[in-house]
């Protein structure tokens, strides 16, 4: 076991617009993360709790700040790497669930494997055994459109699960769902922590949600409110 | 990497096909158009020079008044003894053919046919490439005593006959009948686009004496010998006829003569101009169909945008993301490249057989049109796909 955490933010912030109009989203945000945790990101909407997941999913890139991700310089990497980055050890789950469109979920799980550059045969049998894993074997030659709100997050999870990511970063993704299904999608999200070890960090504005998450940090403002892990103290 | 990346845009290919079927539409419209028009135009540019050089490259028109059309009637005809003249003092000269014409009506039994009457002499068949189907030519006596015979188009014994033989046989003009003496073989469409065989040619003072009543000649058609300098005689023949006709030093000739590299000349630079407009006019064509394709690219700009984004999300390269797009871009451009100038091969040698000229593949006017259909394709396709790949993924994925 390292020292140094899967995850380390410090000191980030992050402004939009200049000037009269600058507004500044996150005020220095301090979190180290170890592998195998299951964090919940809470907080209104605009305390910056977004702004916060894709900065740790290098989507974005942070005005000032040190991001350290399994002992690298993520602040200093350039597009490429950091595309790299999230090829090899981060997945993705979004509240909007961001399928391929017009695409099968075979294909759409697939994605991922074609960039890595896995063979025709591997990528089929992974992807399928993906699909298997959230319950969809029935459903891989369906396209997004043919399927229920809840089987397009599966696919998207699988999509996300498929390469084996040290991290799974979800944003909000039970946002556009109801609340069976919800447990359902955050049921199998546990799962994948619990069994496969894969750190998981998650944005929800439910306490619900963030119910089934080892530690909760409450975002207010742009800034770190309260940081707790669940059992310990409510 | 290559390999991946082809996959990956020939699905999004399969993905999109009305997208893609309206990309490749607009493309092949616009090559067919440019290629069928630009073949077409030099299919009829060369029938009109082939024809041209059948008339044979020795010949001069010698016409009175300087221009044609209105205002040449002023000048006065030509007579018999110019004929003779020009035989006898241009030793260079072959044969000299002239010609007066009348348009009446030929009726033969419940059949008529307005027509044009050629009178002329036997020469008029010589100078004229003309052979004759069946029958024969004018004898010296019909010639000289101004006979009511004649010879006929293939369209007027059509017209008059229809399958029949004609020789022998009478038909009336006007007020006489003429006995057909010959038939001529067809030669189809001129140059200028006249049915060549909607002619009837009598001796040329049957027609001065019984249809025009005057000793008039308005053409003079005159075959040069072989080795002459066509603009040696044409020289000569203008000063005989301007000593003939009393034009003074600083006047101007009141009579023109042309030889047949000049009217070729005239004629293809004509079609040469209306080919430049056809493909003018298919351009635009060309130009609509690439505005049907940035349509097309900009409507989809949005849905593609954060289809950008979820494979930048996903670990896609920048370059892997623009290759893709490229490959796409480049594989409808020339796909619709292909089908349209298959489609406008098709077309012109159909549309070339219809119109009576013949096909030329043209190689430059197939790859220009390509390159240049080929080149909206990828852009419209290309550069809106890189501004999206450009953006931080989130933009991206976020994108209205």
């Amino acid at each position: 076991m390292s020292s140094e955490p899967l995850i380390h933010l410090s000191g980030i912030t992050k402004t939009y617009g200049s000037g009269q109009a600058e507004f500044q989203a996150l005020k220095g945000i301090d979190i180290s993360i170890e592998a195998g945790d299951f964090v919940a990101i809470m907080g209104h909407s605009g305390s910056g709790k977004s702004t916060t997941m894709n900065i740790l999913g290098c989507l974005d890139t942070p005005t000032s700040g040190s991001y350290r991700f399994m002992g690298a310089q993520v602040e200093r990497m350039s597009r490429n790497q950091r595309a790299l980055l999230r090829r090899h050890f981060l997945g993705f789950i979004f509240q909007g669930f961001n399928l391929l469109s017009r695409t099968t979920a075979l294909e759409n799980v697939e994605l991922p494997l074609i960039y890595r550059g896995e063979p025709a045969a591997s990528r089929h049998g992974a992807a399928r055994a993906a699909l298997k894993q959230v319950g969809l074997q029935e459903w891989e030659h369906h396209t997004p459109a043919e399927l229920s709100g809840g089987q397009q997050q599966r696919v998207a999870i699988a999509r996300a699960i498929v390469t084996r990511p040290a991290v799974l970063l979800a944003d909000e993704p039970t946002g556009n769902l109801d609340t069976r299904t919800s447990e359902e999608i955050m049921e199998l999200i546990a799962t994948f922590n619990r069994e496969h070890g894969i750190t998981v960090l998650m944005v929800t504005h439910e306490p619900d949600m963030a119910a089934y998450a080892k530690r909760v940090i409450s975002f207010v403002d742009g800034k770190v409110e309260s940081d707790t892990r669940n059992g310990e103290e409510a | 990497m290559l390999w991946n990346t082809l996959l990956l845009a020939m699905r999004a290919i399969r993905r999109n096909v009305m997208r893609s079927f309206l990309t490749v539409l607009g493309i092949v419209i616009g090559v067919a158009a440019v290629i069928t028009m630009v073949t077409l135009g030099n299919g009829a540019t060369k029938s009109v020079s082939d024809q041209i050089s059948s008339m044979g490259s020795n010949m001069l028109i010698v016409t009175p008044g300087q221009r044609f059309g209105p205002g040449s009637e002023a000048a006065p005809r030509f007579k018999s003894p110019d004929v003779e003249a020009i035989r006898n003092q241009i030793n260079a000269v072959e044969r000299v053919a002239p010609m007066v014409n009348k348009t009446a009506t030929a009726v033969y039994q419940a059949n008529n046919w307005s027509t044009v009457i050629n009178g002329s002499s036997n020469d008029y068949f010589q100078a004229g490439n003309w052979e004759l189907a069946g029958g024969r030519a004018f004898s010296e006596v019909e010639e000289g005593a101004g006979k009511a015979v004649c010879v006929i188009g293939e369209t007027v014994r059509n017209k008059l006959f229809g399958r029949q033989n004609p020789v022998g046989s009478e038909i009336r003009i006007k007020q006489f009948s003429c006995e057909v003496v010959g038939l001529l073989k067809a030669k189809g469409q001129s140059a200028m686009g006249q049915d060549q065989d909607d002619v009837v040619v009598m001796p040329l003072r049957t027609v001065q004496r019984r249809l025009t009543g005057s000793q008039d000649i308005n053409r003079l058609t005159i075959s040069v010998k072989d080795g002459a300098s066509i603009d040696a005689v044409k020289n000569q023949l203008t000063l005989l006829m301007r000593e003939r006709r009393n034009i003074g030093e600083n006047e101007e000739d009141d009579f023109r003569v042309m030889d047949t590299r000049q009217i070729a000349e005239t004629l293809t630079s004509t079609t040469k101009i209306l080919t430049m407009l056809l493909g003018a006019v298919a351009a635009v064509s060309l130009l609509v169909g690439g505005i049907g394709i940035m349509n097309i690219m900009l409507v989809s700009v949005t849905e593609r945008t954060r289809e950008i984004g979820i494979r930048l999300a996903i670990g896609a390269l920048e370059r892997e993301v623009l290759l893709q797009f490229l490959i796409e871009a480049v594989v409808l451009s020339s796909l619709g490249g292909l089908v349209g100038i298959t489609l406008a091969t098709g077309a012109s040698i159909v549309l070339a057989r219809l119109m009576g000229v013949p096909y030329i593949f043209d190689i430059g006017i197939n790859l220009l049109s390509f390159i240049f259909s080929a080149a909206i394709g990828v852009i419209f396709g290309f550069f809106p796909a890189r501004r999206a790949a450009g953006l931080n993924p989130i933009d991206a994925l976020r994108h209205e």
